[in-house]
């Protein structure tokens, strides 16, 4: 019991990991905020963290659905079949396959080169960001909920209801133009918002996980938009099927750059939308308490933020924005009348798409482009190359195994894991000061 | 068989759990591992279990070193472990769990049979009551760590080690489990009791080890006194000192009155608990760890749900207050779990120094962040509280415990205070960042702010306190001057108010 200092008081050399670390092990490392060893700091930071990761992840996804596009290629399977005897025509046939496959993804989604002007060839890219469109609104919807801590899985449930609502006020209302197509978008947002207020409701005041509830809702309101759908309220008279009828032209939004073009009004509406999710996230003071929640629902109880009350909040946003995929679907890219797939498998990808663009704004945008592009660019694969295009769905869900497996990433390109690093240098630097005193 | 721990250290990053450790526990004895959260008692147990390796040190038994390279070859080496939350599956039944790790079977078949028989034959020695075949849900705790102990004795255990197994258990079941202990330990077994009640200790114990900080800070005999063990356990080898003037109190600024409050299955954990501050003096609440204070401090603070009684703050109450208001009323509470409770990690330092003033000016106009002033705010308070960092938007989980524990205090300090209460305010600190902590929680008294700091470090009771009141198993045992000695206090923190003693309430 002599006057030695507790064990809690940080010591520079305490084991071999940190010494390894410290760049200097004399003990006159650099400090913590000398350029070079933040430069280092940085570097490792971009390396170990998640940009790099997810550019891998998209990369890999790639390269699989190269093997798959391959392996399924009767050229490559023909010339398999005398591998040993002129491997060279195999490795042609897959170069020819994988090549052609991509490069058709490349003239469907980007740029069609061999367009005769430059007008047709940015059309594709054009589609594409239509495409992109309801990816990115929905994937901000996800995306706000991810960073408030709340998964919500209900995207398709979000989707349909929204759809539902705008396009009834689309086809059954008779509005002047311009006010017609207000209306129906907003009908489409209540919807979505309401549907998504249950699931906050539920969860803040019963606790029900919202996952259930979302996947539950999905179910309800897809059976819920069938019934309507086979009944007078959303049923086209004129159809034997149940479809709804088409829009009418004063409610649909307006072709941005001519009617030859995949690219409406919708769009810049989006982008709005993700201008106001990044003011809301990093600029408000309810974004700053819904990530507060997100990252630490104890912490920010505790600062007095009402977390019940940001439960609700949340979903409705994430309600809203989903909401606006479903407006965009019937008011934008069908707008011939919806059937009950009117989702288009948008509700579950844009939970991939929130993941890749890291929950962020700009790079859920970012995600929802490059998206759009694959799926705009499947098209023109699947007629060019004759490659089916389920790849698609492979090559986006492979994106989602890899993101959720950073340790798996790393592991495949040795990339050092984060966070280590940084810890050492404060530690170290802490023990300095303690030295100093 | 004999266990023998030699030099045992174990770093957690700059953490030293353990530090140079000896102990020797011989066949038929049981021996006391006492000290606070946090002394490293269940890490040195761990190391034995082989859940975690020595950095450097040797285990022996019977004088033979021992390799573990997990729990595993502990077990088959002969030690047991009777966990602090206990290791069962709750679906399974008492024989299923006896046999669950090392099952054996027949033609492929479980053997259950064999199972329950071991079961039997355990409870039939010791005089357990368990029925191999209920299921351990049903069971009431007590019963569980029963079948905890068979386990261990299934597997031909020698040495047991008993993890705060009291912690979980009613008064009557703790009865009990002595009596158990005692029986295993007439049958040659060496059993290692962790824990930091005293009166347990000297019930059973042989021998008695206090750790502290990591380290073994002394032995004992069960014959000494409850307060000769007291402060040898949370005594602290540096001397505080904080320099503070007498207090200038006024009137009352704080009243609780008749507070219960019940935790989530329904047990009281503080009973009828009633006292006042003043206007400029620091209430000190003292006690071993587990005696009601946090659940106290977070019903100031509206944090618990099942409260009955009465909180005013100048007159007018803070119940049923939700916790935005009650901090709105002028509140300031440093947690005593700063990370889980105070931090988000991952906000910067500027972030965090706004968190529990989201809403309304200065940091918030018309419902957008004022950056600008968040930055010159963050800016001007880390210097004055001297946080070490590379500026305000590093990440607060990046910082050390002291300068963390700097970024609470200036959060909260820099709002216009009414109360301020702070809950292990120096928990895992060093020296230098206690001693700031310490100054700054004094000149809130000076500035007139009725001060209540909840702390299980005796010195830092006696450094801080004007009165100092003393919590045991939910109650306050008495409200003492701030110079009480520490005799006094650490009988008072083992539930007894000597004869005699001035109560200043």
């Amino acid at each position: 019991m002599s006057a030695e200092l507790p064990a809690s008081v940080p010591v520079a050399d305490t084991g071999t990991d940190q010494a390894a670390l410290s760049l200097d092990h004399a003990g006159n490392e650099l400090p913590p905020d000398h350029p070079s060893s933040r430069l280092n700091a940085a570097l490792r930071d971009v390396l170990g963290g998640s940009v790099v990761l997810t550019i891998l992840a998209v990369f890999i996804s790639l390269v699989i659905g190269g093997i798959l596009i391959a392996s399924t290629n009767t050229d490559v399977q023909t010339a398999s079949g005398y591998f040993l005897a002129r491997p060279g025509d195999t490795l042609a046939a897959i170069w020819q396959s994988v090549s052609g496959a991509y490069a058709a993804i490349f003239r469907g989604g980007v740029y069609d080169f061999t367009a005769d002007n430059f007008g047709d060839g940015i059309s594709s890219f054009l589609n594409s960001l239509g495409f992109a469109t309801p990816l990115i609104a929905a994937g901000l919807g996800i995306a706000v909920g991810f960073r408030s801590g709340v998964f919500n899985i209900g995207g398709t449930g979000m989707i349909l209801v929204a759809a539902a609502a705008a396009g009834w006020v689309g086809f059954a209302l008779t509005l002047p133009p311009g006010i017609h197509m207000i209306v129906a978008v907003l009908a489409g947002l209540v919807a979505g918002g309401f549907w998504a207020f249950i699931v906050g409701f539920l969860k803040a005041r019963t606790g029900a996980h919202e996952v259930i509830v979302t996947i539950m809702l999905n179910y309800i309101a897809l059976y819920l938009i069938d019934y309507l759908l086979n009944s007078p309220v959303l049923r086209d008279p004129s159809s034997n099927a149940p479809v709804s009828p088409p829009e009418k032209s004063t409610a649909v939004f307006f072709p941005l750059l001519g009617s030859q073009y995949g690219l409406n009004f919708g769009f810049i509406l989006v982008i709005a939308a993700t201008i106001f999710c990044w003011w809301l996230l990093n600029r408000s003071s309810l974004g700053f308490k819904l990530r507060a929640v997100g990252e630490n629902p104890r912490a920010a109880r505790v600062a007095g933020i009402r977390i019940n009350r940001m439960y609700v909040y949340v979903m409705v946003i994430s309600g809203i924005l989903v909401g606006f995929a479903g407006v965009y679907q019937v008011l934008g890219q069908i707008t011939t009348g919806f059937d009950r797939g009117i989702d288009s498998g948008i509700g579950f990808t844009a939970i991939t798409v929130a993941l890749l663009g890291r929950s962020r704004p700009w790079g859920v945008f970012a995600a929802g482009i490059l998206f759009g592009v694959l799926q705009a660019g499947s098209y023109t694969m699947q007629a060019d190359q004759g490659v089916n295009v389920n790849v698609l769905p492979v090559i986006q869900s492979v994106i989602v195994l890899f993101l959720a497996a950073p340790p798996l990433v790393r592991a495949i390109f040795r990339l050092p894991a984060p966070g280590r690093r940084p810890k050492a240098a404060v530690a170290t630097g802490a023990a300095k000061t303690m030295v100093a005193k | 068989m004999k266990l023998e721990l030699r030099g045992i250290t174990k770093t957690f990053g700059a953490l030293v759990a353990n530090d140079h450790i000896d102990l020797t526990v011989e066949p038929g004895e049981i021996h006391c591992l006492l000290g606070e959260n946090g002394a490293g008692k269940s890490t040195l147990m761990n190391i034995l279990y082989g859940l975690y390796r020595a950095d450097s040190g040797e285990i022996l038994l019977d004088d033979e070193v021992q390799h573990f390279a997990g729990p595993g070859d502990a077990a088959r080496a002969g030690i047991g472990m009777v966990h602090q939350h206990f290791m069962l599956i709750p679906v399974f039944t008492v024989a299923e769990n006896v046999m669950l790790g090392h099952e054996e079977s027949k033609l492929g078949f479980l053997d259950l049979p064999a199972a329950r028989a071991k079961v039997r034959e355990i409870s039939a020695r010791f005089g357990f009551d368990v029925n191999p075949d209920a299921l351990i849900e049903d069971l009431p705790v007590g019963v569980q760590q029963r079948v905890e102990i068979i386990k261990a004795l299934s597997r031909e255990a020698k040495v047991l080690v008993f993890d705060e197994p009291t912690a979980v258990l009613t008064p009557q079941e703790t009865d009990e489990l002595m009596i158990i202990m005692r029986q295993l330990k007439e049958s040659g077994t060496a059993i290692v009791f962790i824990t930091h009640k005293l009166r347990e200790v000297r019930e059973v114990a042989d021998k008695i080890t206090v750790m502290r900080l990591g380290k073994v800070v002394g032995e004992a005999q069960p014959t000494a006194s409850n307060a000769e063990l007291a402060s040898l356990m949370v005594g602290r080898s540096v001397e505080l000192t904080v320099v503070k003037s007498k207090a200038t109190t006024k009137e009352h600024a704080l009243v609780v009155e008749g507070l219960n409050i019940r935790d989530a299955t329904g047990a009281l954990v503080v009973k009828d608990v009633s006292f006042q501050v003043r206007a400029g003096e620091i209430l000190a609440i003292a006690g071993v760890q587990g005696n009601g204070q946090t659940e106290l401090t977070e019903a100031l603070l509206g944090l618990q749900e099942r409260v009955v009684g009465s909180i005013e703050l100048d007159g007018k109450s803070l119940r049923h207050l939700p916790i935005d208001r009650v901090l709105g009323a002028g509140v300031g509470f440093v947690p005593e779990d700063r990370q889980e409770d105070a931090l988000v990690g991952e906000f910067t330092i500027a972030e965090n120094l706004m968190l529990d003033r989201a809403d309304g000016e200065p940091f918030v106009r018309r419902g957008a962040l004022q950056l600008k002033y968040r930055s010159e705010f963050a800016a001007e308070k880390i210097t004055e509280f001297d946080v070490r960092a590379q500026g305000i938007d590093t990440a607060v989980g990046r910082l050390s415990g002291g300068n963390q524990q700097k970024v609470v205090l200036a959060r909260e300090l820099s709002r216009n205070l009414r109360l301020f209460v702070a809950a292990q305010p120096t928990r895992g600190l060093d020296v230098g960042s206690i001693e700031f902590v310490h100054e700054r929680i004094v000149a809130t008294r000076d500035a007139g702010v009725p001060v209540i700091v909840v702390s299980t470090e005796l010195d830092e009771v006696i450094a801080l306190a004007d009165r100092i009141a003393v919590m045991y198993e939910g109650r306050i045992v008495g409200i003492v001057s701030g110079d009480t000695s520490r005799e006094v206090l650490g009988q008072m923190m083992a539930g007894e108010l000597p004869d005699g003693t001035k109560l200043a309430a």
